[in-house]
């Protein structure tokens, strides 16, 4: 559990992070989202002390952030950067092995845990481990990367913008992978974006900074129902909020008795791939199979009315 | 005239060969062809220089000398042009450049050693002073080396400094850069009044050898002008890491002492050593001028040929320091490129 309690940085007269107070649960990906400005990075970067707090402290599992020299504290944290920051002189195998070096880890162990992670980012341990940087894509670059930030099995993950640098394609790709990969080695995760879209998607929990506040703490569903005030809104953006909230909800919610012509979902297809495939063949609703075996159907009427619920 | 100097039978062969070369070398488009001919060349001129000296010496006394004239200079430098664009044409990689080296320096040995050129004046002067020559060569060399590493051991620690904090840096660059703009000569000169001074004030100082004149204040001078470019470059070097790379560091917990080692010291080490470069043939040539304050190396002959107007003496004193420069600059270009040689370029 990380406790961030009252946190506090002021650059001279500006208050850059004001008196932020939030718990992450162990386990969870919490997605702190804001325009540019709004103090977001700035609260990112106290927790692993790369800007150190004018007041307030961080506390990880209940132990205080400062009670540690700062290298020891970031070696126990995972931090991965827009632009991946890998070094170019070092193979791939090296810069994942970089924190478990600075840890002091036996040669053998930190190869078969450069191994492991090279296989968990679907990435052949022999055809990229002695690779440069240079000579990997912007994809690859950036899964190594994030490869890099948990090789040493940290409690937590800050990421700044990890997927700042990539098309949209690959970032989609690469929000799924860090899904799939958290979900397995439930790791805790603190991200930071300034795109909505992508809190959404990936937050456990999503936290809405503006001015160096934070205006609005919730899940998902939540921040999209019931915006807090009237700066979260324009976040959510009024004209989307329904297709948001729809494509947090999966089929196997509302999956009905009956069968239905044409193309079938699987059940963990969200409401709002459904709605597109009903508008876009002109159907009443859609086929749900799971692995070949027939589940039911969703109807478009369902779908309004799962929509409508949240009033 | 050529043809005029030795029989005729002595003579075509090179000349041929120096048409030949310049007929081959001349025009563009063909790197290797160019080479050729610029080594066929250089060969026929050579041909040339054995034949003309024993023929123009034969019966002409014993205080006769015979040195190259403009013709041959002429030649020699379009024929080495020829081979330098040659080389430079065919972008050879670090090891096949150090091999081409080692052949150009073998040659160069071997045709020196051979004795077929004992006969000019050059080589009589070298002749009659060959064992100031090699006393003189250590020194040129301890002058120049001497004070690149010293240099180094003061510059480097500087510029990891200048690196790390602004302020220093701004306010030591400056003064560096001023250095580097004394005249040579102003600046060996200056030193003998300063190091004369301490010689008789510090006790002790000159049982070390520290006086107004000799080895201590033209090495003090080197040092001077080498500071600059290894501070900056050291500077310019440690600064060129990744903005990204750098935060990633910090952030995964590195010491500043880790980060300089294992990302910033590694990233610039190219251009750290560029500078070192800079200065290695910087010094090469300036140790010159330590022969006119006392301090030897090839100045020396130099300072004695300008004095007698002995131009054979001067070359003695110039031709190996460019030998020397050029060869400390091509070794110097293959490390850089060494070192470079680790990320993207390996694809």
């Amino acid at each position: 559990m990380i406790e961030i309690d009252k946190i506090t940085k002021t650059y001279g007269a500006t208050q850059a992070v004001d008196s932020v107070s939030m718990t992450v649960e162990t386990g969870t990906i919490t997605v702190i989202v804001g325009t540019s400005g709004s103090g977001k990075t700035t609260l990112l970067r106290m927790i692993n002390r790369l800007e150190e707090p004018t007041s307030g402290e961080v506390r990880i599992n209940g132990e205080s952030t400062l009670s540690l020299k700062p290298h020891i504290l970031r070696r126990r944290i995972g931090y991965a950067i827009q632009g991946h920051g890998l070094f170019p002189h070092h193979t791939v195998a090296r810069n994942i092995g970089a924190v478990p070096e600075l840890l002091n880890w036996s040669r053998d162990k930190i190869a078969a845990r450069v191994d492991e992670l090279l296989d968990l980012f679907s990435m052949e341990p022999a055809q990229f481990r002695d690779r440069y940087p240079g000579e990997l894509s912007g994809g690859q670059q950036q899964r190594v990367g994030v490869a890099r930030a948990l090789a040493s099995r940290p409690d937590l993950l800050l990421m700044d913008e990890p997927f700042g640098a990539l098309d949209p394609i690959i970032r989609t790709r690469a929000q799924e992978d860090l899904r799939r990969i958290q979900k397995r080695l439930g790791s805790t995760i603190m991200l930071v974006t300034h795109d909505m879209e992508e809190a959404i998607r990936l937050g456990d929990r999503v936290a809405v900074m503006d001015g160096g506040k934070l205006v609005q703490y919730a899940t998902p569903p939540e921040i999209i129902t019931h915006p807090a005030t009237e700066f979260v809104a324009n976040m959510v953006g009024d004209v989307e909020r329904p297709l948001r909230l729809l494509s947090l909800i999966p089929l196997s919610e509302v999956v009905e008795e009956g069968s239905a012509e044409g193309e079938a979902l699987p059940p963990e297809a969200s409401l709002r791939d459904a709605l597109s495939a009903c508008l876009w063949t002109g159907r009443l609703a859609v086929p749900v199979v799971q692995d070949g075996r027939h589940m039911g159907r969703v109807t478009l009427d369902a779908i309004r009315a799962r929509a409508e619920l949240h009033t | 005239m050529a043809w005029n100097l030795a029989s005729p039978l002595a003579v075509l062969p090179g000349l041929a060969a120096v048409l030949l070369g310049l007929g081959l070398g001349l025009p563009a488009g063909f790197a290797r062809l160019r080479l050729v001919g610029a080594v066929v060349g250089l060969a026929g001129l050579l041909w040339l220089l054995m034949q003309g000296a024993p023929a123009l010496l034969d019966g002409a006394g014993e205080y006769a000398r015979v040195s190259p004239a403009v013709g041959f200079w002429c030649l020699l430098v379009v024929l080495m042009l020829l081979m330098a664009d040659a080389l430079a044409t065919m972008a050879l990689g670090p090891m096949q450049r150090g091999a081409v080296l080692l052949t150009v320096i073998g040659a160069l040995a071997i045709m020196l050693g051979s004795g077929v050129l004992a006969d000019l004046s050059v080589m009589q002067e070298y002749a009659a002073r060959r064992d100031a020559f090699v006393s003189e060569l250590v020194r040129h060399l301890g002058l120049a080396f001497g004070s690149l590493a010293a240099a180094a051991v003061i510059g480097f620690p500087l510029g990891v400094l200048c690196h790390r904090r602004e302020q220093l840096r701004g306010a030591i660059l400056p003064v560096l850069s001023f250095l580097q703009t004394i005249p040579s000569l102003a600046m060996f000169g200056l030193m003998i009044p300063l190091l004369g001074w301490v010689g008789d004030t510090v006790p002790g100082a000159q049982a070390i050898g520290i006086a107004g004149i000799g080895f201590a204040p033209a090495f003090l001078a080197l040092v001077l002008y080498s500071l600059l470019p290894v501070v900056g470059n050291t500077v310019a070097g440690l600064g060129a890491t990744p903005p990204a790379a750098l935060e990633a560091a910090r952030g995964m917990g590195m010491t500043p002492a880790q980060r300089l080692l294992r990302v910033e010291l590694p990233l610039g080490l190219p251009i750290i050593l560029t500078g070192l470069r800079i200065v290695l043939v910087q010094n090469i040539g300036l140790a010159v001028i330590a022969g006119l304050i006392g301090g030897g190396g090839f100045g020396t002959f130099v300072f004695q040929g300008l004095n007698q107007t002995a131009t054979d003496l001067i070359l003695l004193g110039a031709l190996p320091t460019v030998a020397l420069a050029l060869t400390a600059g091509i070794v110097m270009d293959i490390l850089v490129e060494l070192t470079r040689r680790t990320p993207k370029d390996t694809r």
